[in-house]
């Protein structure tokens, strides 16, 4: 028996000690309830986010408990959305913790049916290969009239609206260097 | 008896009823329909500071765009949409002016004298309305038949809300509760305790807004089989932070602070919308003399609370207690006295 | 965004603001608790309307009809800002006599070459003293606003390119300044009366006749619009897809700013036309393009046989005499260059400009994925979109993805696009099985917003760094450290590499900090952007604003219009000095381009003495003592240039900018009315129908935009619109949009249980009515068929949308949010709304008609299998359409 559970914390006690006869006050708090901390105060530390989410670009409060993000609300201090988000927002530590969530890298081979499992050192190399061999494949140095193109069709990229820009600086920059022009992303949708 | 007679109905302080010492100012929500844009925010931030789990089946009920369906043991803010055409908008704005003429009394401080605040907000008739008086229902109604033919009863309106429980003043889910889970904290809430609650259910039973409700799924779900509902965010109120929903609501429909001035602010609303031509605009759970001594929880209604599936006359289920345990009284009374008839007659 | 709080009125059209931006919302819902007037204008009744003041059906597609009726209202009436208009625009400037209307050539401008399907806009030009003096407009004039070198474009690369938006948003440069104008507005030339003669069709009751709209409401807009403009009062108009996303888009929002300047709202609190964009970083995905046609800020990619030499370039973008800051594009050029190769980029070799690689015509994603169909691209990344449930004609982009030879996801869920080989509906209608394809596919996990350092830019243009919370899990890691990776592992296996094609890619300057987790420094990168000095006294040093750029190779810098955000070595878009202590503009909170300005042509707030127009719209002013602009922003102007400056004419540059020059990107910083450059197909915004559309455009025989892209293939198919024999196949009009709940293609949203549930399936909105004709029943499933696909959703039937009364014949309007697509990794699932859409562009932009389409509703779910080819195949056979239908690009009675 816990030794600090004594004849005086029974609730019944309680109730008549302090009062609440009908026992639906103080008396009946288990220590649970009494000792209530919300994780937002209990944080190991606060970091100031954006949402990923659409264009507004509400601030984001994201705090983190034992490495594990615990709570992403919104940022009172943001004079924009004054600590407020839409359901998608406020929904965004799902989107960071979700269970369905991909975190392993996956390769389908060609006429391949199910997933397999790959290593991201391996992905990179084979990536590589690939991209060097259809730029190859795909280059182009000249047009008809012999005027100078110095590029490749054959490698194409979707996406950046939902990245960095300093993300969409370097796939810009790399890919423009290795002559794939073929680079679009949601701004076009 | 002073103190018994204020457990079931009437005004009072829910804290101090409850033993708090020097409680906090009891604090509540003032939800505001005319400025919700049904964006569920509410519903999701809720949740995930909850943790509560998926609600039911991924069906679309074909209830406008609501899928949750209703409050429940996994949806502590639900958000109700009514598709309105202009005959309901003008029985609604004439309810609504029959109720300003009935003198519905206003609770918390008196409004301010409420002329229109800036421009109106688009209504032809405000001009003609202002300095009218709103309580004679034959003018009223007078009024919503030139404001439709002027064009400014519009053809369609679609209402939306963001239910909650309701932090009864007298709350029948906190007086029947046998083990003591619910509880009322300091601020006036009630909160269910889920280390505590067995299941019994009684609390499902007595709600009179049928919010409480036990949650359902096997082992893997959290709380499974006990009973769950809106806390008021008791963890967050107690360290001075903001309610989920109330912080996440993108345009303030749902607001937070002191009851005492989510009352006024409601009431100022509601006059303010009555000047910009909306009479059907009314408080709901404002009255401290209604069935549950009033709500932690206020609305701005812009229909009848049948319109939005909420009881027009909630009762705390408990009120006829007394009565009803005077009468079992006199019936256990008068059956002892027949048993002791019975035998003290039949002695011979 | 708080600026909408200085509003008072607001026009909500083309978007549905409180669903889509709802936090941004609460901005309005301020306006309107202080008195403002709302409008929400849209084919449905949504969450928007219900708040507004008003809401006003529309017809998908007729929008520059109804703001052109606006113009004609305003115009006819004399409602328009004098002063303003006078002042500040170029409504006063003669237009070239060779003009001709739409008016005189029944939809048509002058200038249209059918061979090419575009137009050569030499005809719109300003006409000039010289011009004038020499009786016609010439080439090779020197008044000609065009001479070659000057930006103006002939030849076949014209209509093959986004051409607005090369030159940033002053649009092509002009010649020079030497602009006639009558200041009466009186000159039948004058851009003011072919205003009037352009839109003076566009009547109330032509609105009631092809939008559907009332005269009622029309009044109601025109009335609330009107009176709340002028001196004192302003009115705001916001936008987003609902615009953009036609064959006529781009002309869209053009009604709008014409309107806009004349009622006097640009640049002004309150006023503007406010773009709402869709994704976090959609705007910084723009100005820091990953998008073929463009290099960071708004610098065009060379184009082959325009841009073949460096000196070609440089003449192209930015002539030294038109006004404002593009006259220094060699500056923003040389310093980019300097920046990607660094020491190796020098005068002698013309800043390596021969690295870059060319452009032939258009290559954007619509026209790479049918390359993709023919077997022309091998590889292709995706980066967090999902394009077969996302992009128009969804089943092209399946079919695409089954071509590669390789593909490579990022994304934080198993989104559709990476499991078509399993999953996609034409797995089960035989038309693709796994086994056949060889597409080869890497699904690489990146990290989520919260595991890295970076900046999103918002539709505000503020940038705003987010900071790293916690590591990312498993395989997860960013972009940023996945391309420097790439990057490092390319020029190491062509480190051997004598191939001078190789060049650009060893010469590139690659060398980021990295922490102990392997993840670039992107404050190194964002500085990079910035922009350096290279050499003097400051060499090493933040630049502090792009004006520092030099064209001498002494500066470099990544994006010119985010030079500032480094200013002083200080990351600004890391300020966060909370709202809660600054007035509304909030300048310590984040950073926007250009230099913080957070109005555009904000100079226009002011009157040409620079006095405030009102007390009230106070915004930017000129300090009479201090000699220099001030006010609640940064002035989006010269800051010591008072009002009173008049250059010597023929100064280019920003010191050629005036006193009264607000529109200081423009090149005779006058606000376009007339646009003589920049827009190909038109000068001046005209009513088209939709690619697709059950309606005859009523103004003139020009049916559709005349310069749109089409894409005449078997595969892309089009109903036969109005008046065509088999238009009563497709009888309705579609219509596809977002929800609140759902994010895109929902990749971020039906794959968290919170959200899937608000919204788990895919479902169509009907009226009352047209439910009645198609016996569908609420909750019940009906399937609806375009020429291009069928699909199946649940039917929500509802009064918010209503028929649409034209001419007497009414039209129904479907609504089918996109967010579904076919696989099994998702909570909930669906068809895909796009699978209805074919391709057809705006030939501005290129972007895809979403809005509006053509199409059958039948109760009941679909046929499974081949059975749904069959019956797709069985409507497009009874409507008679093949490859030709809805493809003729001029339909105008003398056609060819």
């Amino acid at each position: 028996m816990d030794a600090r559970r004594t004849f005086l914390s029974w609730p019944v006690v309680r109730q008549v000690r302090s009062g609440d006869l009908l026992g639906r006050g103080p008396s009946v708090t288990s220590q649970k309830t009494r000792e209530i901390e919300p994780r937002t105060s209990s944080a190991d530390r606060v970091v100031q986010s954006v949402c990923p989410y659409c264009a507004v670009g509400c601030g984001q409060r994201v705090f983190v408990k034992d490495e594990r993000v615990v709570q992403i609300e919104g940022d009172p201090d943001s004079p924009i959305s004054r600590g407020r988000l839409c359901p998608k927002g406020s929904a965004s530590e799902q989107l960071v913790n979700s269970p369905g969530r991909q975190r392993k890298v996956l390769y389908r081979r060609a006429r391949g049916t199910q997933w397999e499992s790959l290593e991201l050192e391996t992905a990179m190399q084979m990536i590589t290969d690939r991209f060097l061999a259809s730029r190859r494949a795909g280059w182009q140095d000249r047009d008809e009239h012999g005027r100078p193109l110095r590029r490749t069709m054959g490698i194409a990229s979707l996406g950046g609206a939902t990245l960095d820009n300093e993300e969409n600086y370097l796939i810009k920059k790399l890919f423009t260097a290795a002559g794939a022009i073929q680079i679009e992303n949601q701004a076009r949708i | 008896m002073g103190f018994w007679r204020n457990q079931l109905a009437g005004p009072t302080d829910p804290s101090r009823d409850a033993a708090w010492d020097d409680p906090e100012p009891r604090k509540g929500f003032f939800t505001d329909t005319s400025i919700c844009i049904g964006c569920k925010a509410c519903e999701v931030a809720c949740k995930e500071w909850n943790a509560i789990p998926q609600d039911g089946e991924l069906n679309l009920l074909g209830s406008s765009y609501d899928n949750t369906g209703s409050l429940g043991a996994s949806t502590w803010r639900h958000v109700a949409f009514i598709e309105q055409t202009s005959d309901r908008i003008e029985q609604a704005r004439e309810s609504g002016s029959r109720l300003v003429q009935l003198g519905m009394p206003s609770v918390g401080a008196p409004a301010p004298a409420s002329a229109a605040v800036g421009a109106t907000s688009g209504a032809a008739p405000a001009p003609a309305l202002a300095g009218v008086n709103l309580s004679d229902p034959d003018f009223a109604a007078a009024q919503a038949t030139a404001a439709r033919e002027l064009g400014s009863v519009p053809d369609f309106r679609w209402l939306m809300d963001s239910d909650v429980c309701k932090h009864c003043t007298h709350a029948a889910c906190l007086d029947v509760c046998p083990t003591g889970a619910l509880f009322r904290t300091e601020f006036g809430t009630v909160v269910v305790q889920d280390d505590v609650c067995n299941g019994c259910g009684y609390c499902v039973a007595a709600c009179p807004f049928g919010v409480i409700e036990r949650r359902d799924g096997d082992e893997t779900v959290k709380n499974a089989g006990i009973a769950q509902k809106c806390t008021l965010c008791y963890d967050r109120i107690g360290h001075d932070q903001t309610p989920a929903c109330a912080q996440a609501c993108p345009t303030t429909s749902i607001k937070f602070g002191d009851l005492a001035d989510m009352q006024s602010q409601a009431q100022e609303r509601v006059d303010t919308l009555h000047s910009n031509g909306f009479p059907e605009a009314r408080v709901y759970g404002g009255n401290q003399h209604d069935g549950v001594g009033g709500t932690g929880s206020v609305f701005l209604l812009l229909d009848e609370p049948e319109v939005y599936g909420l009881p027009p006359d909630p009762r705390v289920t408990t009120a006829d207690l007394p009565d009803m345990f005077r009468k079992a009284g006199f019936a256990a009374a008068a059956m002892l006295a027949m048993a002791v008839a019975a035998f003290v007659g039949g002695r011979k | 965004m708080q600026d909408l709080s200085n509003s008072d009125c607001i026009v909500i059209q083309g978007s549905n603001m409180a669903e889509c931006h709802p936090v941004a919302y609460q901005w309005v819902t301020e306006a309107k608790l202080k008195g403002a007037k709302v409008v929400h204008i849209d084919p449905r009744f949504t969450r928007t309307s219900a708040t507004a003041d008003r809401h006003v059906p529309i017809r998908a597609g007729s929008d520059v009809v109804f703001l052109g009726a606006l113009i004609n209202h305003v115009l006819s009436n004399e409602l328009f800002f004098k002063e303003y208009v006078v002042s500040y625009t170029n409504a006063a400037t003669l237009i070239s006599e060779e003009f001709q209307d739409t008016e005189e050539l029944d939809g048509l401008f002058s200038g249209y070459d059918d061979d090419r399907g575009a137009y050569d806009p030499k005809s719109w030009a300003y006409a000039s003293k010289e011009a004038e003096e020499e009786g016609g407009t010439d080439d090779q004039s020197g008044g000609e606003i065009g001479d070659p070198g000057s930006g103006h474009v002939h030849g076949e690369q014209r209509s093959e390119q986004a051409a607005g938006d090369q030159h940033g948003s002053g649009g092509p440069p002009l010649e020079h300044a030497r602009v006639l104008r009558d200041e009466t507005l009186q000159h039948p030339r004058t851009v003011f009366q072919i205003l009037k003669r352009h839109y003076a069709r566009y009547t109330p009751a032509m609105v009631a006749d092809t939008c559907g709209i009332s005269v009622d409401d029309f009044a109601y807009v025109a009335r609330a619009v009107t009176e709340n403009s002028g001196r004192e009062r302003t009115t705001a108009w916001v936008y987003a897809v609902g615009w953009t996303q036609h064959t006529l888009g781009a002309q869209f929002i053009r009604t709008s700013a014409i309107l806009q300047l004349l009622l006097g709202n640009m640049g002004r609190p309150g006023g503007g036309v406010m773009a709402l964009r869709g994704h976090a970083s959609i705007q910084g995905s723009t100005d820091i393009p990953t998008l073929y046609n463009l290099l960071p800020g708004y610098l065009a990619m060379p184009v082959a046989g325009q841009h073949d030499t460096w000196q070609d370039y440089i003449g192209a973008i930015g002539s030294k005499k038109q006004k404002g800051f593009w006259t220094h594009a060699d500056a923003y050029a040389v310093s980019l260059l300097k920046a990607w190769w660094g020491e190796k980029a020098t005068a002698a070799n013309d800043w390596a400009f021969d690295y870059l690689p060319r452009l032939t015509g258009a290559h954007g994603t619509y026209q790479t994925t049918m390359a993709m169909l023919d077997g022309e691209v091998e590889g292709y990344f995706l980066l967090g979109q999902n394009p077969a449930v996302g992009s128009a004609h969804a089943r092209m982009q399946r079919q695409g993805l089954a071509k590669l030879k390789w593909l490579v996801v990022r994304d934080l869920n198993m989104i559709e696009s990476a499991t078509f080989w399993k999953d996609s509906p034409e797995i089960e209608t035989g038309e693709l099985s796994p086994e056949d394809i060889e597409t080869e596919v890497f699904f690489l996990p990146p990290a989520s917003h919260v595991e890295k350092d970076g900046t999103f830019t918002q539709t505000q243009r503020m940038l705003q760094w987010h900071h790293k919370a916690v590591e990312p899990p498993g395989d997860c890691r960013s972009d940023l450290q996945f391309f420097f990776d790439l990057g490092k592992r390319l020029k190491a296996a062509l480190a051997e590499s004598t191939d001078e094609r190789d060049r650009p890619l060893l010469d590139l300057t690659w060398d980021y900090p990295e922490n102990e987790h392997g993840d670039p420094d992107a404050e190194a990168v964002l500085r990079e952007i910035n922009g350096f000095h290279l050499s003097g006294d400051k060499a090493g040093q933040p630049l502090s604003a792009y004006t520092e750029m030099k064209a001498d190779g002494s500066t470099s810098g990544g994006c010119w219009i985010y030079t500032g955000v480094f200013a002083d070595g200080v990351n600004r878009s890391a300020n966060r000095r909370p709202g809660q202590e600054q007035n509304l503009t909030a300048l310590d909170w984040g950073w926007a381009w250009p230099a913080n300005r957070r109005i555009l042509y904000n100079r226009a707030s002011a009157d040409p003495e620079g006095n405030p127009w009102s007390e009230r719209k106070r915004y930017v002013w000129w300090d009479q003592a201090e000699q220099k602009w001030t006010g609640e922003d940064v002035p989006d102007f010269p800051p010591n240039t008072a009002p009173s400056f008049r250059p010597e004419p023929g100064t280019g540059g920003p010191e050629g900018i005036a006193g009264d020059d607000p529109f200081i990107m423009q090149a005779d910083g006058k606000g376009w009315l007339f646009t003589p450059k920049g827009m190909v197909d038109g000068p001046l915004p005209t009513h088209y129908e939709p690619q697709e559309s059950p309606v005859a455009n009523p103004l003139y025989s020009q049916q559709s935009n005349p310069s749109r892209k089409v894409f005449p293939r078997k595969d892309n198919l089009w109903a036969p619109s109005a008046n065509q024999p088999g238009s009563d196949v497709y009888p309705y009009v579609f219509t596809t949009y977002r929800l609140t709940e759902h994010h895109t293609a929902g990749g971020m949203s039906r794959w968290l249980p919170y959200l899937a549930e608000l919204q788990p399936e895919f479902f169509c909105e009907v009226s009352p009515e047209l439910a009645a004709e198609r016996g569908l029943e609420n909750g019940g499933w009906a399937t609806v068929v375009s020429a291009r696909s069928a699909v199946e959703c649940r039917v929500l039937v509802t009064e918010r949308m209503t028929p649409l009364v034209l001419s007497g014949r009414t039209i129904h309007q479907i609504g089918l949010p996109y967010h579904w697509g076919v696989g099994r990794d998702a909570i909930v699932s669906g068809d895909a709304a796009n699978d209805l859409l074919g391709v057809a562009l705006d030939p501005n932009v290129q972007i895809q008609e979403s809005k509006a389409g053509s199409c059958d509703i039948i109760a009941g779910r679909r046929p499974r299998g081949e059975a749904l080819l069959r019956l797709v195949e069985e409507y497009q056979s009874r409507s008679g359409t093949t490859a030709l239908t809805g493809n003729e690009l001029r339909t105008t009675g003398d056609g060819s």
